[in-house]
């Protein structure tokens, strides 16, 4: 069950999506967010999905990849649309009538549209981490940040936290997934039971999952120390981020769609 | 005796229907006898650790079905719990999943899931620990205060306290000092000798299966490469190390004599039987009897003297 999450999870390949220089990837990541918000009609909505579903093709991941890191927030979209759906009033005759609850068209619309555009979002991200590896991804964050740097800002040790969290997730997960197998192997109710009885078999599984989260912690700043790890002042990199002409072309790919899909909803406001 | 484990044409694939799908068992089938004590060997990834979360439902099989103790393990997947308790599973490294404030409390943690009462938990508990070795004085202690051996001990002693009709160890001597994997292994072994539990355990060393174990269950690829008692699987030892598995150093040396043409016998995997055989060839040579072997070259030189 645990083995579902897949945040943070890597989905090695080598294909445009993937070569792509992070720092460029990242941007258009969010300006992909922004632009979800932005083209907020159905039509501005549905081409940012084509857009991404193409994408995804490029990238070669398989569609099922998506579902699998949709599947962990799909409480929360429910949720959400759920509350849009009863409480977005709008003008004219509610659509349906019980009790204290009433659903009006533009409910049911906007409901729809939230639910469409945070899993968009949730897939767009995926797209982000399945394509560029955790290391590579906080060194273009690093650079992306350096600026902050001349205002005292510990951008380094904020990155390297980052990799370090990003990197021990697949970790913990297995940790997890052993700490729970070997509770269970004990008669702990996981799996099976009644709700209350489940959270409170939590608590053999928490506590050994913190204490090897800290044992971990400390092996790492250990070995850390013993390479004389000082942080970011004049430290090197083994691998320099530069942008090639390839880099470039796929950058103004990505603007023209996203003009496209923003302009589509100037012209048509109405879609 | 009844057969308390069969398993039959267990597969069990990770991912099923995805990319990264991976065949971890295919189509393997045993039984096991109560009261045997059963080594399983095999090399990395042979699906050792994967067969033995089936033991208890921790795994649900592809295909296949699990009997133990006669009844279907899958039969009514809502009463899985009932057969975390029929057969115990430790870990690798068990200690890391300790939890309670006091070693006690740890014990007592499967009994307690089993809804047994305050008495018969203490009883247990008490049992358990003096099975495995372990200080009465330490069980009120914090689990956290202890020793890694002593963590070891408390979390075999916590399955142990459930009492189950068969014990699952894999492992359970990993990283353990050689006279911490001695001390373990002999619990295990005084425990299986004085309940009747049928033990499975999971090693690395040929030693130790050799020593402990009657029979041996070699898994090799994802499946059963062999599976007989522990003399027959030792006697074809070139099998195991075309398997790239090792046997025990003794078996080897005796390997190697019957190689040089010298008469003896070729399923020697203990010490004491070793030292028995040499003692026997010897015997045999004062009286003049040839030690050579018949068919191969006369290569003696000082073999017969070792």
């Amino acid at each position: 069950m645990l083995r579902d999450i897949t945040i943070g999870q890597h989905f090695p390949g080598n294909s445009l999506v993937h070569r792509f220089d992070p720092r460029l990837k990242l941007v258009l990541t969010i300006a992909y967010i922004v632009l979800l918000f932005a083209a907020s009609n159905p039509l501005g909505l549905a081409l940012s999905i084509l857009f991404l579903a193409g994408m995804y093709m490029v990238a070669k991941i398989p569609f099922k990849m998506i579902l699998k890191s949709l599947k962990p927030i799909l409480p929360i979209v429910i949720f959400t649309a759920v509350l849009n759906l009863f409480f977005v009033a709008g003008e004219g005759e509610p659509l349906v009538r019980v009790w204290f609850l009433t659903i009006y068209a533009e409910g049911v619309r906007y409901a729809v549209l939230m639910a469409v555009r945070v899993m968009a979002l949730i897939a767009g991200t995926s797209l982000l981490t399945y394509t560029t590896s955790p290391i590579v991804l906080t060194d273009a964050i690093e650079q992306l940040l350096k600026p902050l740097g001349k205002l005292h800002f510990p951008v380094h040790e904020l990155a390297m936290m980052m990799s370090i969290a990003l990197r021990f997730i697949p970790t913990l997960i297995e940790e997890t997934d052993k700490i729970m197998n070997a509770q269970k192997a004990r008669g702990a109710q996981l799996d099976t039971g009644k709700m209350t009885d489940r959270v409170k078999a939590l608590v053999p599984v928490l506590i050994p999952l913190f204490i090897s989260a800290f044992r971990r912690a400390d092996e790492l700043a250990m070995a850390m120390e013993c390479r004389c790890y000082r942080g970011g002042e004049g430290r090197t990199r083994l691998k320099v981020l530069r942008c090639e002409k390839q880099d470039y072309i796929d950058l103004a790919v990505c603007i023209v769609c996203f003009g496209v899909i923003l302009a589509s909803r100037l012209v048509f406001p109405n879609f | 005796m009844a057969d308390i484990i069969k398993v039959e044409h267990l597969s069990y694939v990770y991912n099923p229907g995805m990319p990264n799908a991976v065949t971890a068992l295919d189509d393997v089938s045993f039984t096991v006898e109560e009261g045997d004590f059963v080594g399983i060997i095999g090399a990395t990834g042979s699906g050792k650790s994967t067969l033995i979360t089936h033991m208890n439902g921790l795994n649900r099989p592809t295909s296949g079905k699990i009997f133990i103790d006669g009844r279907d393990l899958w039969a009514e997947p809502e009463k899985i719990r009932d057969f975390r308790f029929l057969t115990g599973l430790v870990f690798q490294y068990p200690e890391y999943q300790l939890f309670e404030e006091t070693c006690y409390k740890d014990i007592a943690f499967g009994p307690k899931n089993m809804g047994l009462d305050e008495a018969e938990i203490q009883r247990r508990v008490h049992e358990a620990a003096d099975f495995v070795g372990l200080d009465p004085a330490l069980l009120e202690r914090s689990p956290f205060e202890l020793s890694g051996g002593q963590k070891r001990r408390v979390a075999v002693a916590g399955v142990m306290a459930m009492k189950p009709r068969i014990l699952v160890l894999d492992e359970p001597a990993a990283g353990l000092d050689p006279e911490g994997r001695d001390e373990i292994l002999s619990e295990v072994k005084e425990y299986h000798k004085k309940t009747g539990t049928t033990v499975l355990l999971v090693s690395h060393s040929m030693e130790d299966i050799a020593k402990y174990a009657n029979r041996v269950l070699v898994m090799n690829n994802k499946k059963i490469a062999m599976y007989d008692t522990v003399e027959k699987v030792f006697a074809r030892a070139p099998e195991l190390l075309e398997l790239g598995l090792s046997v025990p150093q003794v078996t080897k040396i005796f390997l190697k004599l019957r190689e040089m043409g010298v008469d003896v016998p070729a399923d020697v995997y203990t010490i004491p039987y070793a030292v028995k055989m040499i003692l026997n060839a010897k015997s045999r040579r004062d009286a003049g009897e040839s030690l050579v072997l018949p068919r191969k070259e006369v290569q003696k030189g000082g073999a017969a003297e070792c």
